[in-house]
């Protein structure tokens, strides 16, 4: 078996498709470095034209928020519907708001 | 052969064989690498610098085959010549025999071939082959970064490494002097504004070069004599080889369509 | 392209009936599972097996094709060919990248398949003799890949859902360009024609191999169905396959070799004759006329690039500090 020691890192690819959009995660792929990461990145994931712009971060620098706490994390955020605008009376009449 | 260039049509001809076999049979040579690749991630790198290689030399070769105007293809460019009648530079023939050599014959190339299609865009009084520079320029752009990058990596990376990519220079700088060797048909090319002067590019080659191999760790060899022979249809002996692959079809069921 | 061949689910468990039942509840309401979510250990492992074997099916599927990349005739079939294995090979890795998020290495998976342990698709074992079966492994192994595939992007994995979006949408010239080669074969010269109807004679069977063995033989099958790792039945997508490749046949004037085969108006489908499932079994177990050859050659690359991946790694080491050339990752 490969002693861990000689893994080859995982890193996570991020793509923006173009201008005025995010970063978007895609895939990822495994480089001894960064330099290496975004090539491999470019050859792998914008064969076709998929984007103008790659991040690559390291997965094992990736903090993830746990599954298990994921309803105290986000069901309080279900029931503010104080904060959409249809929570809202204004007439028709006001117009376009 | 040389002697035979008789119009300057005719020279204009061979001159862009010359880099449009460059590109078919390092092309080739990259493709040989699918599926055997030292990683996945290179499987994918290799692949892609041997498709940007065909592409271009298709491009060259219909420029070529309009330019001649008596109907080859090409196919008829790729497929149908003799060994003698193909002009690439010994360089893109020389076999994959391992990455570290396949990665310096690329990084020696594009170290090359980049300014020269760069100045080709900007100086070329053909529009054609303006056009074909703009998109290869930017290919040659990315194979340069490429392949220096894993120069760097295997010059300073391991023992084994090390040895090999010393071993790879010692073997493959001879070939690099034939990239500015000037044919008498290049010469025409030059004269008449279509190509430019590869002589114009060597501070360039010469600057890229020292650049990697100083973050390599690699040194310089002092070559006795630069190897030629490509430019004039003089191979070495793993061409025909590679021919007899490349042609296999056209030689085993001749005239068909595919 | 792949094939789901043996894959059976893996249904042993250590988990609380309670915990299997909200976990089946998950999955009946169409959520997807994501990598850390809580789920049983053998939808991991079925997991982890399934991606394992069709992530090596795609890398060994590079080594029949690649086969004639150096040889395809024209300059336009070399570029499509090598564009194509390429891809093989870029699938190959989205989906060892979807099982490491089940937490099991690249390295691990390449071990078992190098070692001989991981299986992959039969349908590689067979040898590709002429051009005509790069026309065929285009046309009729891509075209029953394209069958499978194309329900497991619905699968209740994320990571492997997405990634099989992501081998759909690119895998879609695949099988046009094999069709397109045999198209031009069939209307050829007579020479052409009878090299396209070997290649069909010798990919037809196995291509229906692909589909793995009969519904009444396959083991576990309903698990995975259950878990919404599969969709469909062997049976059924084989079903699937005959259907739309018997008219495109028909289209090429050539013959499926199989004298059995005929519409029935009852089920509104073709019968068959009877798969060879003992040819079937033995290339599965290893006795196929290529399989040594496939893992001597994925052996060889791997040993012959050990070197290279230390090289990268013992470079990165020396230097920790390096900074990425790219300018991206400071916005």
């Amino acid at each position: 078996m490969t002693d861990k020691h000689d893994l080859t890192p995982l890193w996570e690819v991020f793509i923006r498709p173009r201008n005025g959009l995010h970063h978007r995660h895609v895939g990822s792929l495994h480089a001894a470095d960064s330099a290496l990461a975004l090539q491999s990145a470019r050859d792998v994931y914008t064969r076709r034209g998929e984007g103008n712009s790659i991040w690559v971060v390291r997965s094992s620098d990736i903090a993830a928020s746990d599954p298990s706490f994921a309803e105290p994390n986000f069901e309080p955020a279900d029931d503010k519907i104080y904060r959409h605008p249809t929570f809202y009376d204004i007439p028709d009449e006001v117009g376009h708001m | 052969m040389a002697a035979a260039v008789a119009s300057a049509e005719d020279a204009v001809l061979r001159a862009i064989l010359e880099i449009a076999d460059d590109g078919l049979i390092l092309g080739h040579r990259l493709s040989e690498w699918c599926g055997h690749a030292p990683m996945l991630e290179e499987e994918l790198a290799l692949a892609n610098m041997g498709l940007d290689l065909l592409g271009q030399a298709r491009a060259l070769y219909a420029h070529a085959g309009a330019l001649e105007g008596k109907g080859r293809t090409e196919d008829d460019f790729a497929f149908l010549r003799r060994e003698r009648d193909y002009v690439n530079c010994l360089l893109v023939e020389r076999d994959n025999r391992d990455f570290a050599h396949t990665m310096l014959r690329q990084l020696y190339f594009a170290a090359f071939m980049q300014p020269f299609w760069h100045a080709t865009v900007q100086t070329s009084s053909d529009e054609t082959l303006r056009g074909i520079a703009a998109k290869a320029d930017k290919e040659m752009s990315y194979h340069l970064r490429h392949s220096g990058e894993w120069v760097i990596r295997m010059g300073d990376g391991t023992e084994e490494s090390a040895a090999r990519m010393a071993d790879a220079v010692n073997e493959l700088h001879r070939y690099t002097g034939e990239l500015f060797m000037v044919s008498p048909a290049r010469q025409q090319a030059i004269a008449a504004g279509l190509l430019p002067d590869p002589e114009s590019l060597r501070d360039e080659w010469d600057e890229t070069i020292a650049t990697v191999f100083r973050a390599a760790k690699l040194e310089l060899p002092e070559i006795r004599t630069m190897q030629k022979g490509g430019r004039d249809g003089i191979h070495g002996e793993d061409m025909g080889h590679l021919l007899a692959e490349l042609q296999f079809m056209q030689r085993a069921y001749p005239g068909q369509t595919w | 392209m792949y094939s789901q061949g043996l894959i059976g689910a893996d249904s042993s468990t250590t988990e609380s009936e309670e915990f299997l039942k909200a976990f089946q509840a998950r999955v009946d309401r169409e959520e997807k599972i994501e990598p850390n979510d809580p789920m049983p250990e053998g939808y991991r492992r079925t997991l982890v097996r399934q991606i394992g074997q069709h992530a090596h099916s795609e890398i060994v599927g590079m080594l029949p094709e690649g086969n004639w990349i150096t040889r395809a005739p024209s300059l336009r079939r070399k570029i499509a060919l090598l564009a194509k294995v390429q891809d093989e090979g870029g699938h190959g890795l989205y989906l060892y990248s979807a099982a490491e998020t089940l937490g099991v290495s690249r390295e691990q998976m390449t071990e078992e398949l190098l070692s001989g342990k991981a299986k992959y698709s039969s349908i590689f074992n067979y040898p590709t003799p002429t051009w005509a079966d790069i026309g065929a492994i285009g046309w009729l192994v891509d075209g029953a890949a394209i069958m499978n595939q194309i329900p497991l992007c619905r699968c209740s994995y994320g990571p492997y859902a997405r990634a099989m979006i992501r081998v759909c949408k690119e895998e879609s010239f695949h099988q046009r360009q094999g069709y397109e080669i045999m198209m031009t074969l069939a209307k050829g010269s007579e020479e052409q024609k009878e090299m396209a109807q070997d290649a069909l004679n010798r990919w037809w069977w196995p291509s229906l191999m692909m589909f793995g063995p009969s519904d009444s033989e396959s083991t576990n099958s309903d698990q995975s169905m259950m878990w919404k790792i599969k969709r469909f039945s062997n049976d059924e997508l084989r079903q699937k396959f005959i259907t739309a490749t018997v008219p495109q046949a028909e289209y090429l004037g050539l013959t499926i070799p199989d004298p059995d085969l005929r519409w029935n108006e009852k089920t509104q489908a073709y019968d068959h004759g009877e798969i060879d499932w003992a040819e079937f079994k033995a290339v599965i177990k290893g006795d196929g006329q290529m399989n040594r050859d496939r893992l001597r050659a994925r052996n060889k690359a791997w040993d012959e690039g050990a070197w290279v991946r230390e090289a990268a790694l013992a470079h990165a080491r020396k230097r920790a500090d390096m900074k990425p050339i790219a300018q991206e990752a400071a916005e």
